[in-house]
């Protein structure tokens, strides 16, 4: 259960970890775009490799990469047998009663999952795994800040995405005090029928959102106290400042999506349609 | 009506990963028949996890928990079963009543174990009787009440089970004073009456001095003391170095003797002090007893 927490932070110390969060957050967007932009064999292996550096440059092992894979597990699988089975071609491959699959399925599908798997540890690389759930919402804040412009409550949001990123962990402790104080009163929540299980939780949701509504009342009230007030003249502890290293990675950031475009045109191996 | 016993009770969290701890090493602990026994320990000292073995919300690691003598895990579909006899509850169980009106949170326990509706019925108010919750509240939200109350609702869900062992994880936490009195008076009462073992896990060695027959000290996982509650309170030295204490009218008569009062030295209420304190001054004329009464 405790595995669903979005904090996976790994601390470390690599120049990942020390660039601004708003460099990597531009820095994943850079990234994906790369990936999306990159149609071709050629492009796909060179963000394999590119990828793989950063992994080592992070320093964070690749277990926990593959670990974190596991979630999106049965979206890959699902996208890779629909290209590979429902991509028509030139090349009949295997001709099996209904299933037809040809050449052109098995390398799209290939290349699919390939891209899916990239998409996932490169947004883990740059943002769960080497930031903290506050800097990211911090950089998050100062990234759309040209937004409050027009209005936006970017502070806000970003407020309520830091406590709730907090309380997450909380609520997961709640929920198991809850659980086991029922269980000693005799709830069952492992055996019964579908609706009977769904009703088993009803005695550990009800205490659990009044706990929450509670806590959130008294975080209120004890933010105010030390004269929170929103945004306005509000200063920060940390300071964000672009440093060499971020302009570094973004620069070379926009370089690799500029050389996958050009990569697409002048040596398309194989490309995805 | 029921004893129950730890055997070469080990338990480890997330056993297996980098992040092992050894909540428990080797316990060995019988808590008696019908007695109130008072589980003490510094914070982190496995008293939590102790108590979450005994009704089976946990499995040890290794080692077995004896109910009458028989394995509770013997049978681990039936370990439902287990939690009707062994009432468990929780530190600040009021956070867990859920249903509209405090009958209906009472029943729980009981409708879980099959009863009739009017078993349950008799149950629940028999359950409120014991922990001194007026009958008229009965019928109110249970959000409705006071902290105090709320509190005795809770430990009411437990008692209406009618379990022959019944463990408090911190029955007292962040009530006022009065309320502590009045709801370890009543389970205090409620075993007296009933003769249900008690197992009361506290901080507060004023209130274990009072209402505990035998105490058990836990430190760092491992039960290291375990006697009457007379001869535990005496070995303030162990107490100490365990990161515990004795009550503080015991550490007061302890500085007295040392000034060379003679006075006896298995003082562990106030009650007691006060007697022993007025005696003597009997002896010397000069102070009127009214003056300290």
């Amino acid at each position: 259960m405790k595995d669903i927490t979005l904090g996976q932070y790994f601390p470390g110390n690599s120049v990942i970890h020390r660039l601004d969060p708003r460099a990597k957050l531009l820095c994943v967007v850079l990234y994906i775009a790369m990936i999306f932009v990159a149609s071709s064999v050629s492009g796909v292996i060179f963000s394999v490799f590119l990828t793989l550096f950063l992994i080592i440059l992070s320093g964070i092992p690749l277990k926990i990469f593959l670990r974190g894979m596991k979630p999106v597990l049965f979206i890959v699988l699902f996208t890779t047998f629909l290209n590979l089975f429902l991509t028509s071609g030139e090349t009949l491959l295997v001709d099996f009663g209904f299933i037809h699959i040809y050449l052109e399925g098995l390398c799209s599908s290939i290349l699919i999952v390939v891209r899916i798997t990239l998409l996932v540890a490169g947004s883990g690389l740059f943002m769960t795994y080497t930031t903290t759930p506050i800097a990211l919402s911090d950089g998050l804040e100062s990234l759309l800040a040209p937004l409050k412009k027009i209005k936006v409550p970017v502070h806000e949001f970003s407020m309520m995405l830091t406590i709730a990123l907090r309380f997450i962990p909380t609520i997961m402790e709640e929920t198991e005090k809850i659980m086991n104080a029922q269980k000693a009163r005799g709830a069952d929540f492992t055996t019964g029928s579908l609706v009977n299980r769904a009703k088993a939780l009803i005695p550990v949701l009800i205490p659990l959102f009044v706990s929450a509504f509670r806590r959130a009342d008294e975080l209120a009230v004890a933010m105010e106290c030390r004269c929170y007030r929103g945004d306005e003249g509000r200063t920060r502890m940390k300071i964000l400042k672009y440093t060499k290293s971020d302009i570094a990675f973004l620069a070379a950031g926009v370089i690799f999506v500029i050389g996958m475009i050009l990569l697409n045109r002048f040596l398309p191996i194989y490309r995805l349609r | 009506m029921s004893e129950i016993k730890l055997e070469n009770i080990s338990f480890v969290y997330g056993s297996g990963t980098p992040y092992e701890i050894h909540a428990l090493e080797n316990v060995n602990l019988t808590f008696e028949d019908g007695k109130i026994t008072g589980l003490i320990g510094h914070t982190g000292s496995g008293k939590s996890t102790l108590v979450e073995l005994l009704n089976g919300i946990l499995k040890p690691t290794s080692g077995r928990v004896l109910l009458d003598g028989g394995d509770i895990w013997a049978e681990p579909k039936k370990i439902r079963g287990v939690r009707f006899r062994v009432g468990v509850v929780m530190q600040y169980p009021e956070y867990q009543l859920f249903e509209e009106t405090v009958r209906a949170d009472i029943s729980f326990g009981p409708k879980n174990m099959g009863l009739s509706d009017k078993e349950i019925a008799e149950r629940v108010v028999e359950a409120a009787e014991f922990v001194g919750l007026d009958v008229s509240l009965l019928d109110k939200s249970p959000f409705e009440l006071s902290g105090g109350q709320k509190r005795r609702a809770a430990i009411a869900g437990v008692i209406a089970m009618r379990p022959d062992v019944l463990v408090l994880d911190e029955p007292a936490a962040g009530l006022d004073p009065l309320g502590r009195e009045s709801i370890l008076s009543k389970i205090c009462e409620y075993n007296k009456n009933s003769g249900v073992t008690v197992i009361i896990v506290s901080h507060n060695m004023e209130d274990m001095a009072i209402f505990c027959d035998k105490i058990a000290v836990m430190s760092n996982g491992r039960n290291v003391m375990y006697g009457d509650r007379d001869e535990i309170f005496s070995r303030r030295d162990e107490l100490l170095a365990v990161d515990l204490g004795v009550p503080l009218i015991t550490d007061t008569v302890h500085e007295l003797s040392a000034l060379g009062i003679e006075i006896p030295d298995n003082i562990y209420t106030v009650e007691r002090a006060k007697e022993c304190i007025l005696s003597l001054l009997g002896e010397n004329p000069k102070v009127k007893k009214g003056d300290f009464t």
